[in-house]
């Protein structure tokens, strides 16, 4: 072609094309995403219908740091999942933050409804200058002596309270060797020793010398929102027996100082022992392979080159490989920051690594908190629910144009909090929506949250999930910061069928926190944990439960003990609960 | 008056030369090795690129583009640097939703393909990269966002690249431009805190972030698109920035502009600034050689 003018013709067709598609895309992918038809249940919110009448309070701090209040003070809302008086049903206990608001144990009278009963058992007063507030509760027997005993971790001094009776509780903190001041966001039990005894890491978020109510300096903030490392230095407790822990972080090198928001522990490399995987603030992932007891190695998996805002550990059976992957979340803000949560496929074994396989749905879940896996339509697929929403104040004013300029600084400055431009009351990410993405396998993943019912827009923490009525249905609680908690039951399809077990340790820890059930039906294979304390400041019922689809029937089932104990279990019926004791070996 | 050594005295005619033979580089071989620094900084130290694949495809977009539509328009291939640092540029600028690729793939040709559409007299009026980010912000926000971290927050790292950056502006014979940039940055934006009553320091913070080192070092002084004449180019320079505190101001003050306006004034700002200046002195000067050249 010879005239210019023609020539820039042809060349602006592709080009204004290129625009249009650009808009198009933004819209969503030109594939359709996968079929969010017939999701196979309904979360219906029953919280009032409960009698969970739970509202959180966020704390207040000193004064000197009032610019940076509500965001210093966003953390504090959790839920926890325990059958404390044995009864069979299971109870959640959920805490306050500010002084004086008292944490709720919610027995379950199991007719659907629940009652407070915090502050007879001793567990109500807990937020109180001096001591602290708190920030969650991870429960574990860790005398054996079959009761479930609790661990509140507070931004303030640790708390162990022992379960006397089924119904009153006793502070043994002292006892224990655990009063330490920790400003943490989260705990978990594991046996990393596997010698039967419930082992305690606390991960802790502001430094160990600060007190938020009495400052000394103002410099308390991170120093980077990429690579961190001034935060509070995690723990590690061994529990000696007796009821006394000992600290052996620096011994087994597991004191990171990366802003650590949640914890999870699960073997992943499969080589019998439990590892910890840490989810970080301002940072990246990070994975402790434990080393034989002897020491924790920090794992090269990959995770080193990815940093991002970890908020929240899950583990679940992605894809049906009987495999434990890892959901981390992350924040994401449309046309500021896309950081992507992470769903990293378990290839420890084989690659030494993970996969991340987040597609656009899932990891996108706006500024995203508590998050777990659960088959809650029971097809034997996994569903993710991921609570989200971090600030929720004036709709018409947001803090992150704010955030773009002080994100960009260096770090000596953002670290002083008193140089941080003032919140006032704006909003930062606040008023999301939680997100329910279902399972469609290799078709990906689909927000069906609209759809089955869940259409809060609170600020979620910490999503916790139970079977609360024992009736083969993952209930969903989620823990609101400075709002109501929410119950949403699960109604499944009643046509497909599922399997639970509530596991005994015996020369495991009693509470079997760490074993891991494989169940093979009509050619899948599911993993789930017992876990010690997973998702953000939650934890999940101890009892697991599997769906099953279609098929009547169980293949097999095999249980990892703690102790390294393998047991094979066949012919077991559906559609009800089995209670496992760990055999001798 | 302290005397030279031996060893200064034999140091100076090598950086001498060193320097002058710079000088004779064809500019872009600089602001290439620039670019390639920062990627391999940015990377290695803190694993900001997200992905080869993203790097791959924008710089094979980039550069088959150019190829392709040189080719076409002017019968024969061009030389393919300035494609190649689009390419670096938008692999560290753009952070896309999820793992999507599409915005590297269209970002790339958007950028060079805007060379070749929107032009005057025979030249382009945006900066390449800049009009990709822009035009992928403004268009689908829901799945582009720009970097806007640091380096780590990491004081030295930022230190070598302004140091690289600075040396390579002048001898590339557009540091007024940068340094004319910087200072009405700070100037404009410390007088915009005063106003507002807001602390000095986050307001004058961002110019240290890897987004600006970009932006001063790579779009504001790309030789083709700035105006000609010294003068002329420092005035620019004051304008975009000038244009950029409007941009803030508004922000601060609560306006409903599109997300990109707050994410990325200062790109947007010479998106605006920019081609219109360039158009004026294309119109006050018909004709003639690129303006880089005439400053040497």
């Amino acid at each position: 072609m010879r005239h210019p003018t023609l020539r820039r013709a042809v060349v602006a067709i592709p080009f204004f094309a290129a625009i249009g598609l650009a808009i198009r895309l933004d819209h969503g992918p030109i594939r359709a995403p996968a079929n969010a038809a017939h999701p196979g249940f309904v979360l219906r919110d029953e919280t009032a219908a409960a009698g969970i009448h739970f509202v959180h309070h966020r704390p207040t701090f000193d004064r000197r740091i009032a610019n940076v209040e509500p965001h210093v003070a966003a953390l504090g809302a959790s839920v926890s999942v325990a059958d404390f008086d044995g009864d069979g049903w299971s109870d959640l206990y959920f805490t306050n933050s500010r002084f004086g608001q008292p944490n709720a144990l919610y027995r379950n009278r199991g007719d659907g409804t629940f009652e407070d009963v915090a502050a007879s058992a001793g567990l109500a007063d807990l937020n109180r200058p001096g001591e602290g507030v708190s920030m969650g509760s991870i429960w574990g027997d860790f005398d054996n002596d079959g009761r479930e005993d609790v661990l509140v971790y507070r931004y303030g001094y640790l708390a162990l309270f022992k379960n006397l009776d089924g119904r009153h509780f006793q502070d043994v903190t002292q006892a224990a060797g655990l009063r330490r001041w920790v400003n943490s966001n989260g705990a978990i039990w594991l046996d990393y020793d596997r010698d039967g005894l419930l082992d305690l890491y606390v991960t802790a978020y502001f430094r160990s010398d600060v007190d938020l109510w009495h400052l000394t300096t103002t410099r308390i903030m991170h120093n980077s929102f990429e690579f961190a490392t001034n935060g509070g230095k995690n723990m590690l407790f061994h529990n000696l027996g007796g009821g006394r822990f000992n600290d052996v972080t620096d011994q087994l090198g597991v004191g990171s100082t990366r802003w650590t928001l949640a914890a999870a522990s699960a073997d992943f490399n499969e080589d019998g022992w439990p590892d910890i995987y840490l989810a970080n603030d301002y940072g990246p992932e990070e994975l402790y392979l434990n080393d034989h007891a002897r020491r924790f190695v920090l794992s090269t998996a990959g995770l080193e080159s990815e940093s991002k805002s970890g908020m929240s550990v899950a583990l679940g059976d992605t894809y049906n490989r009987g495999r434990l992957d890892v959901f981390v979340t992350n924040i994401s803000e449309r046309g500021y920051l896309f950081q992507n949560n992470n769903l990293r496929l378990n290839l420890m074994s084989e690659a030494r690594g993970f996969r991340n396989v987040a597609d656009a749905q899932v990891a996108d879940a706006g500024w995203a908190w508590g998050a777990q896996f659960g088959d809650l339509n029971n097809d034997g697929f996994n569903e993710l629910f991921v609570a989200n929403g971090f600030i929720s104040a004036d709709r018409n004013a947001s803090y992150w144009y704010a955030m773009s300029k002080i994100a960009g600084a260096n770090g000596h400055l953002f670290e002083d909090a008193r140089t941080w431009p003032a919140f006032g009351n704006a909003s930062l990410s606040g008023y999301e929506r939680s997100r329910v993405f279902l399972n469609r396998g290799l078709s990906g993943w689909v927000d069906v949250a609209t759809a089955v019912g869940v259409t809060d827009d609170y600020d979620g923490r910490a999503v916790a999930l139970a079977d609360l009525s024992n009736r083969g249905a993952v209930d969903v609680i989620v823990a609101n910061q400075n709002q109501p908690a929410v119950l949403y039951r699960d109604y499944p399809d009643s046509a497909s069928h599922w399997i639970a077990f509530t596991l005994v340790g015996t020369r495991s820890n009693r509470s079997a926190i760490g074993a891991e059930v494989e169940v093979e039906s009509g050619g899948m294979k599911q993993r789930r944990i017992v876990d010690g304390g997973m998702g953000f400041a939650s934890q999940n019922d101890r009892r697991l439960h599997f769906g099953l689809g279609q098929h009547e029937w169980v293949d097999r089932c095999v249980i990892h003990w703690p102790s390294g104990t393998r047991q094979v279990l066949q012919h077991l019926s559906v559609d009800q609960f089995h209670t496992v004791t760990e055999p001798a070996r | 008056m302290t005397r030279p050594t031996q060893a200064t005295v034999a140091q100076q005619p090598a950086l001498l030369h060193w320097w002058n033979r710079g000088a004779q580089l064809d500019p872009r071989y600089l602001i290439a090795f620039l670019i390639t620094l920062v990627l391999v900084v940015a990377q290695l130290r803190y694993h900001m690129v997200g992905g080869y694949d993203r790097l791959a495809l924008a710089l094979l977009t980039c550069t088959a583009t150019e190829a392709l539509l040189s080719w076409f328009d002017r019968g024969r291939i061009v030389n393919l640097l300035s494609a190649y640092i689009s390419g670096i540029s938008l692999t560290l600028l753009i952070k896309p939703q999820g793992g999507a690729l599409w915005p590297f793939a269209l970002g790339g040709f958007l950028a060079i393909s805007s060379k070749y559409v929107l032009r005057y007299r025979d030249n382009h009026l945006w900066n390449p990269t800049n009009f990709a980010i822009s035009a992928l912000l403004l268009a689908a926000p829901d799945r582009v966002s720009v970097l806007s971290h640091q380096f780590g927050n990491d004081v030295a790292t930022n230190l070598v690249i302004w140091t690289f950056g600075l040396i390579i502006a002048a001898r590339v014979g557009v540091l007024h431009i940068t340094l004319t940039y910087v200072a009405s940055f700070l100037v404009l934006n410390g007088a915009r805190a005063l106003s507002l009553g807001q602390p000095l320091l986050p307001e004058i913070a961002p110019i240290t972030g890897p987004m600006y080192q970009l932006f001063v070092f790579f779009m504001i002084t790309d030789p083709r698109t700035i105006v000609r004449g010294q003068r002329q180019q420092i005035v620019v320079a004051i304008l975009i920035a000038l244009m950029e505190t409007l941009i803030r101001f508004a922000s601060d003050s609560g306006w409903p502009l599109p997300t990109a306006f707050n994410a990325a004034p200062a790109f947007l700002a010479l998106a605006m600034v920019g081609p219109v200046a360039k158009w004026l002195d294309l119109r006050r000067v018909a004709g003639g050689s690129p303006p880089f050249r005439r400053n040497r």
